[in-house]
């Protein structure tokens, strides 16, 4: 018997070669799709070492990116940590493309190796391919050669232009990078060949029939009748489609200054941004997700006697390392660990389904003792954001479970109050704050364009709905605004409202800023 | 099956571009950092890898955030032990959480650190010095090499083809494979001449000039195979790089110690003297450095007190010449190092001594050392005043006339660390035509 066990072990030793990667694999992928159910894109893995995986991790994940800067300063900053030994190095990295590139480290053992398979090539790579983020917003398989594009392009610039006048633009771009996204509707195709073609016709006809006796005619009451004034901004923000929440594309297409490099480059920084912008919004569940899906196949793995105790062990001391949750006044508490959540929800999830409580039948009816815990979490993969997610499926016990409590803190005061903790009474408020807690649209600065006079003086107006009186941080601020103003080349002004009073809390305009 | 890419061997450094990016920008700030570090640290240090650390606000990365400090927020927090609903919590304490995370965070953002290589390093300390391009190239080389003729090899680039052995081989392989020389084939072609110019003689004369024109074709057809000159003739000369032959030396600092040289003073000499150790490290593998001080006395002391401890008293010049004579005699003949010298002072002297201190140069120093360089460091209102002419201090006045008669002796006044390389102009200048010249 133990013979047979030993010929069906995928690997013994902890040393790897790319013939038990492939034979790991297949045992993998088997699990994943036939019982799990997934569905992936094709899979890409390349062995990396650790100074590409630093490399990697400077340009923000992606296999091409631009030289910028900023990637040379999280570099030397990741770079000295990672050789002072204060910090390890991710074992896996993924790419959301299509193929799905994932990156293994050679350093990993076999066992990690298999790990790091199931957990990136099958969860996040399904994850990815199904969820509706994913799926409306990104373009899984023309992200590498944009990428390509956008590197090219913006070292024929620098060519061209010189490398200041290209940083220069890069700067004030990316400090504009979270309010270069779309975040409810999609980006407006450009206007249809139709379009054009209907207003130069009118154009024509307005030639034609013009007559300059019309100009002789005394002005109409527009300029003292405020109405005509207000209709006329009226009628300028419809045709600019303000407001706009989305400053990136605003000044691509508005600025008047910017050559066509510079709003080419505006774009591309505009469409990394929209690209990681799903990334953001499901981390809790992309990880629980890649966290889940690696539990479930290496204990399948195992108990089909196709890999060892030891690795085994192995794998479990990773696990338990990456979904380990700390508590608040723990010194190593660095906020809620995504992986914890994530993997404890879907798990949680599995549990509702097979062997119900009383109280889950109260508040999952629709879920509780189904049974079929797989089709009810690659529907919650598929249709939800880490918001939606946790308002529907955070269940009371797993709030007993963390001993989740809800603090109020008012800027005003000096206490933290207590407003809910993980009882019959409190349920309720956590599950809703701590949902709201990821909803980025709600937790970012709303900033909007307002409103602007192409034809007058120019002063480009943005508008701070500011939430829950929480303002923006002044230098930050100013210094944004600064680069707002180098790519409008106008002044521009921000005017801070309470969202809810409509009261206008602060003013602030670059004729004022110092330089 | 899936893809599977090694990646392992591809180029490494994609971050290199944005490192160097990174520090361009960060110039400002580092050079600061760097002469900083000059200023505190060891002489022999500025050459090697530095650890900076560098304030964030140089390269912040501006976004719109949130002011941590207003509004009403919520947390949610896990681990919940006693805390119950309507409880208060003082923030200090409580706010931990939330707070204290994001404290964490920024102190890393603040002031991160990472290392500056030695390359980096020098660019940064070069930077207003205002050394020449060609100078700054010498001294990061680490060791100097020499191009030596090493016998003859069978690739090369074709300015260095070495045409007699060429020729030789091409005249062994003519000869080895009968390739027909121009004089054989010219005969031939005479004879053929000659009996074509006979008057008509009947068939046998007709059957010859065909022999004989059979006979040069072949010869030419041979002359065609085999090349005058094949490429495997062809021979170049080889070169092998060897590093020049590496001495000791020894550098003498000297420094006037007194009250009257200050914080400003006391950097610029370092700076001085850091620039002759990178010079001299260049060229000897081995350099003791010596260190005297010296008001109206003189000794040999260590690094740290040479800069930064005080000393009381009036100021003799020549008792630090005269300790410097001791320590070479005593430690450095001067058939076994190459000994240079760097004095930095103010100018001050007791009256009556600096004719003492020409004295010693002239008759005892000068001929043992290789290189003499004596800076005064005056105030920069001063040097309009005085510039380079003879006028000026009694020392000054005293080591002109030194400078005159010896031609590896410098001499300069400085008031800004641009000022401190053309001290040194002759000394670089040289050092091409070393390289130069076989």
């Amino acid at each position: 018997m133990s013979k047979g066990a030993g010929a069906n072990l995928l690997f013994q030793s902890s040393d790897w070669n790319f013939e038990t990667l492939a034979r790991t694999y297949d045992a993998i992928e088997a699990i994943a799709l036939d019982e799990l159910g997934l569905d992936v894109y094709p899979n890409q893995l390349e062995i990396i070492s650790s100074e590409q995986m630093l490399d990697a991790y400077s340009s923000v994940g992606m296999p091409l990116m631009y030289q910028h800067w900023s990637f040379g300063k999280r570099f030397v900053f990741e770079d000295h940590l990672y050789r002072r030994g204060r910090r390890g190095l991710a074992y896996e990295l993924v790419i959301n493309s299509n193929p799905c590139i994932t990156y293994l480290m050679e350093e990993n053992t076999m066992a990690m190796q298999a790990l790091v398979t199931a957990h990136a090539a099958f969860g996040h790579n399904h994850f990815f391919k199904n969820n509706y983020l994913f799926r409306q917003w990104t373009d899984a398989s023309a992200i590498l050669s944009y990428m390509e594009f956008a590197k090219k392009y913006i070292s024929k610039c620098e060519e061209r232009y010189g490398t200041t006048a290209v940083e220069e633009i890069l700067d004030s771009a990316h400090a504009l990078m979270d309010q270069g996204v779309f975040r409810y509707r999609r980006p407006p195709r450009l206007s249809s060949e139709k379009e054009r073609e209907r207003m130069r016709e009118r154009l024509e006809y307005e030639e034609q029939t013009y007559s300059d006796l019309w100009r002789t005619l005394p002005p109409t009451s527009a300029g003292l009748d405020p109405t005509a004034a207000e209709r006329d901004a009226l009628e300028r923000k419809k045709q600019l489609n303000l407001p706009e929440e989305n400053l990136l594309y605003f000044l691509e297409k508005t600025s008047l200054i910017l050559e066509p490099w510079q709003r080419e480059i505006l774009r591309i920084v505009r469409v990394i941004a929209q690209y990681f912008y799903p990334q953001r919004q499901t981390k809790v569940m992309n990880e629980g997700c890649a966290t889940f899906v690696h539990y479930t196949i290496m204990n399948r793995l195992f108990d089909e006697g196709r890999i060892t105790e030891g690795a085994m062990l192995e794998v479990l001391q990773s696990h338990t390392n990456v979904v380990f949750q700390p508590a608040f006044d723990d010194p190593r508490y660095p906020g809620i660990n995504p992986y914890a959540l994530g993997f404890a929800m879907m798990q949680d999830i599995e549990r509702i389904c097979v062997d119900p409580t009383a109280e889950d039948r109260d508040w999952f009816p629709d879920i509780a003792g189904s049974g079929n815990w797989r089709e009810t979490l690659l529907d919650a993969w598929a249709n939800h954001r880490d918001e939606s997610f946790i308002l529907q499926y955070l269940s009371p016990s797993l709030i007993r479970k963390f001993r989740l409590f809800l603090l109020t803190d008012e800027a005003d005061e000096n206490f933290c109050e207590v407003a809910s903790i993980h009882n019959e009474r409190g349920y309720e408020a956590i599950r809703a704050a701590l949902a709201r807690s990821y909803d980025i649209g709600a937790n970012q600065p709303d900033i909007q364009v307002m409103d602007v006079d192409l034809l007058g003086d120019r002063h480009l107006r943005l508008q701070h709905n500011v939430k829950n009186g929480v303002l923006l941080e002044e230098s930050n601020r100013d210094a944004t605004l600064r680069h707002v103003r180098h790519l409008w080349g106008y002044e521009v002004s921000l005017v801070g409202i309470e969202a809810e009073t409509g009261e206008t809390l602060y003013e602030c305009s670059t004729e004022e800023l110092a330089d | 099956m899936p893809n599977f890419i090694d990646r392992r061997l591809n180029p490494k450094d994609k971050s290199l571009g944005n490192r160097q990016r990174f520090l361009k920008r960060a110039r400002e700030e580092l050079k600061r950092v760097i002469k900083e570090r000059v200023k505190t640290g060891k002489i022999t240090d500025v050459d090697v890898e530095q650890n900076v650390s560098m304030p964030a606000r140089g390269v912040s990365e501006p976004t719109f955030q949130p002011d941590s400090g207003t509004g009403e927020r919520r947390h949610v927090l896990p681990g919940n032990r006693e805390f119950a609903q309507g409880d208060r919590i003082p923030k200090k304490a409580a706010g931990g959480g939330a707070s204290g995370a994001s404290a964490g965070t920024g102190r890393s953002e603040d002031d991160f650190q990472f290392v500056l290589s030695r390359e980096e390093v020098l660019d940064l300390f070069f930077e207003d010095l205002e050394l020449p391009d060609m100078v700054k190239l010498n001294l990061k080389e680490s060791v100097a090499f020499k191009r030596r003729r090493a016998g003859f090899t069978a690739s090369g680039s074709p300015t260095n083809i070495n045409v007699g052995r060429t020729m030789r081989n091409s005249y062994g392989r003519r000869i080895a494979l009968h390739r027909p020389s121009r004089r054989e084939v010219e005969a031939l072609a005479d004879e053929i001449a000659r009996l074509e110019a006979q008057p008509e003689a009947g068939a046998k004369h007709r059957k010859q000039i065909a022999e004989l024109r059979e006979r040069l074709e072949k010869l030419e057809r041979r002359r065609r195979r085999i090349p005058y000159v094949d490429p495997v003739d062809i021979r170049f000369n080889r070169f092998e790089p060897q590093p020049l032959p590496n001495a000791s030396a020894v550098m003498f600092c000297l420094m006037d110690v007194s009250a009257s040289m200050g914080e400003r003073e006391k950097d610029l000499a370092k700076r001085f003297f850091v620039l002759l150790h990178l010079f001299l490290k260049r060229r000897y593998e081995r350099i003791d450095i010596v260190f005297i001080r010296h008001t109206d006395e003189a000794g040999e002391v260590d690094e740290n007190t040479f800069f930064y401890s005080k000393q009381s008293g009036g100021t003799v010049v020549s008792t630090a010449l005269e300790e410097m004579l001791r320590v070479i005699q005593e430690r450095y003949p001067a058939h076994e190092w190459n000994i240079y010298a760097a004095q930095a002072s103010d100018g001050e002297n007791i009256s009556g001594d600096s004719e003492r201190c020409a004295s010693l140069l002239n008759d005892d120093l000068m001929r043992l050392c290789q290189y003499y360089a004596y800076v005064e460091i005056i105030d920069e209102r001063e040097t309009e005043i005085f510039g380079t002419t003879d006028n000026g201090t009694s020392l000054w006045r005293a080591y002109r006339t030194v400078d005159g008669e010896w031609p590896n002796f410098q001499m300069t006044r400085i008031a800004k660390p641009a000022d401190i390389y053309p001290v040194f102009r002759k000394l670089f200048g040289k050092q091409p035509s070393i390289q130069m010249g076989k």
